[in-house]
């Protein structure tokens, strides 16, 4: 659906995108992940043609994005951070205004615009100026912009950024409804929302892809330790170490929380080749400790983006 | 063409439904209405000279107040990129606000039609200076409107590119005023680069190709400065 080849971006002599490859396929819906000014708005303002690449190719389906700019504008809906919208129009206006330039004849205009009312809860502000609607509700209406013509690329610039978490959960539900049929890109520093919502993850740091993959299979293969926690009563810290570090397998033992009179609650750093959780329950068997917390942390996105985006 | 429409469309309602509109076209009547008509009556001549002798000069500070906004508020507030990311191309763009800045110029010159109609119940009006009049009128702001934008294009700061917009429109106007600050060599040029110079010939009637050329040029090199800059930025 598109393929990016060694899309690069210069600002002056400041390189926000160096080389970036990457292919993006029918139906899926793709996470860009990076903390800030690591280049994802500047990525996605060259797909959508707002800002030509210093070098690179960009093709969405069979045009080329220098050549065939106007047919590929066609294909995409693009919503920019913080929904930059006139802010002296009312929302039927704007949207009404947006369908026209987008070729909507009167008929579709108003079955479109009905259907993004519902699909987007614009219901009670249809006739609301831009500039007194809430963070929120301008971001819908930017969505609502950004799915005037149903469009098969939707890319949307931190779709969640400054709203409420009811708002941020229906708007990713909306997402996620698009991203059944239609190819997404998303862009965020919210580890969360790309979990929730998307299939693949392409994580970027100073301008670079440094990871490219499914959400799945990126928790799997990142890092070699898993971490296995441990609540326990009537228990030392020193004898709890001695009992547990000669488990084969246990790397290290660490006490989390040393408040005096609670319990003990330890982290093991365990090999992830094999699941050690068994072997340690019968160790604490043995014992006269008493066993009140036991789990196992999972890796999450988190743990992987901090140590991928690293400052070395 | 079609996009270039919907988005002149889009600029003079605009215009039209915020009180930028009215408010500029108010002082353009009161101003041009004062200065013509005080000194009209001495004269006892029925035509309107003096109401295009002024013209520029009221032209050169109203039609950058009028076009300030096109590109810089896009700009501040950052519209510019939902724009642009529209199916239309930089052209439509620039062919709907320059189209719509010359419809609100002619907008403001419509009511001013009521004084040769007055004039022509009190005396033996020609006609044929008033049609130049307002031919030149519609070149001249034309012409102003094409260097407003290219202001407005320059900043995302609207004071600025109102201050930029008027400044050269009002040294357009002024520098045939000014020949004597110049080597004699240079006379016959700057003398012609002087918008007024041009305007006062349409406005007596004589619809000349030089003339006309001059302030298509004007609007050609306004847009094509403003293609520069816009293209520039991105």
């Amino acid at each position: 659906m598109i393929h990016v080849e060694n899309l690069t971006k210069y600002y002056n002599d400041f390189c926000a995108v160096d080389r970036i490859s990457v292919d993006i396929h029918k139906g899926e819906v793709l996470g860009l992940l990076g903390p800030n000014g690591a280049g994802k708005t500047t990525t996605l303002r060259m797909l959508t043609g707002y800002f030509m690449p210093t070098s690179g190719t960009i093709r969405v389906k069979d045009y080329l994005l220098d050549e065939n700019l106007l047919e590929i504008k066609k294909l995409m809906g693009y919503l920019p951070e913080s929904a930059p919208l006139y802010h002296n129009m009312l929302v039927f206006d704007y949207l009404d205004y947006v369908a026209k330039i987008r070729g909507l004849d009167k008929d579709q205009r108003a079955v479109r615009i009905r259907q993004l009312v519902d699909l987007c809860g614009l219901g009670e502000i249809m006739h609301r100026s831009i500039h007194e609607l809430s963070k929120g509700l301008n971001q819908r209406v930017g969505l609502a912009h950004a799915m005037m013509t149903d469009p098969e690329i939707l890319i949307l610039d931190e779709p969640t950024s400054g709203l409420d978490p009811n708002q941020i959960v229906e708007i990713r539900e909306i997402i996620r409804k698009i991203g059944e049929e239609k190819t997404v890109i998303l862009s965020t520093h919210i580890l969360s929302e790309v979990e929730a919502t998307c299939d693949r993850v392409v994580i970027i740091n100073n301008g670079k892809i440094v990871a490219d993959d499914h959400v799945e299979n990126l928790k799997q293969t990142a890092g070699q330790k898993h971490f296995i926690h441990l609540e326990l009563c009537n228990a030392g810290f020193q004898e709890v170490c001695r009992g547990l570090n000669g488990i084969e397998g246990v790397v290290n033992t660490e006490q989390i929380d040393d408040t005096p009179g609670s319990s003990l609650r330890v982290r093991l750093a365990c090999e992830s080749a094999v699941d050690l959780r068994e072997t340690i329950y019968q160790t604490i068997k043995q014992t006269s400790w008493v066993l009140i917390g036991f789990h196992l942390e999972t890796k999450t996105l988190e743990n992987i983006f901090r140590e991928l985006t690293k400052e070395d | 063409m079609q996009q270039a429409i919907r988005i002149c469309n889009k600029e003079l309602k605009d215009y039209f439904i915020s009180p930028i509109a009215y408010i500029v076209i108010s002082i353009f009547l009161l101003v041009t209405g004062w200065f013509f008509f005080t000194t009209f009556f001495y004269y006892n001549q029925a035509d309107l000279r003096n109401f295009f002798g002024l013209l520029p000069i009221t032209f050169a500070f109203l039609i950058p107040a009028v076009t300030m906004r096109l590109f810089s508020e896009e700009m501040n507030v950052g519209s510019y990129e939902l724009l642009l990311t529209l199916p239309v191309t930089f052209k439509d763009i620039l062919l709907g606000k320059f189209l719509a800045g010359v419809l609100f110029v002619a907008a403001a010159l419509v009511p001013t039609l009521a004084y040769p109609i007055c004039i022509a119940f009190m005396g033996d009006l020609d006609w044929g200076p008033v049609a130049g009049g307002y031919l030149g009128a519609l070149l001249l702001g034309a012409a102003f409107v094409a260097v407003g934008l290219f202001s407005s294009s320059l900043t995302r700061n609207q004071i600025i590119a109102f201050i930029v917009g008027t400044a050269i429109c009002f040294s357009l106007t002024l520098i045939d005023k000014m020949l004597f600050f110049f080597p004699s060599s240079l006379l016959g040029v700057i003398g012609y680069l002087g918008a007024d110079f041009h305007f006062q010939n349409i406005a007596k009637g004589i619809v000349d190709s030089r003339d006309i050329l001059y302030f298509l040029s004007v609007v050609f090199i306004g847009l094509y400065g403003t293609h520069l800059v816009m293209q520039e930025k991105s």
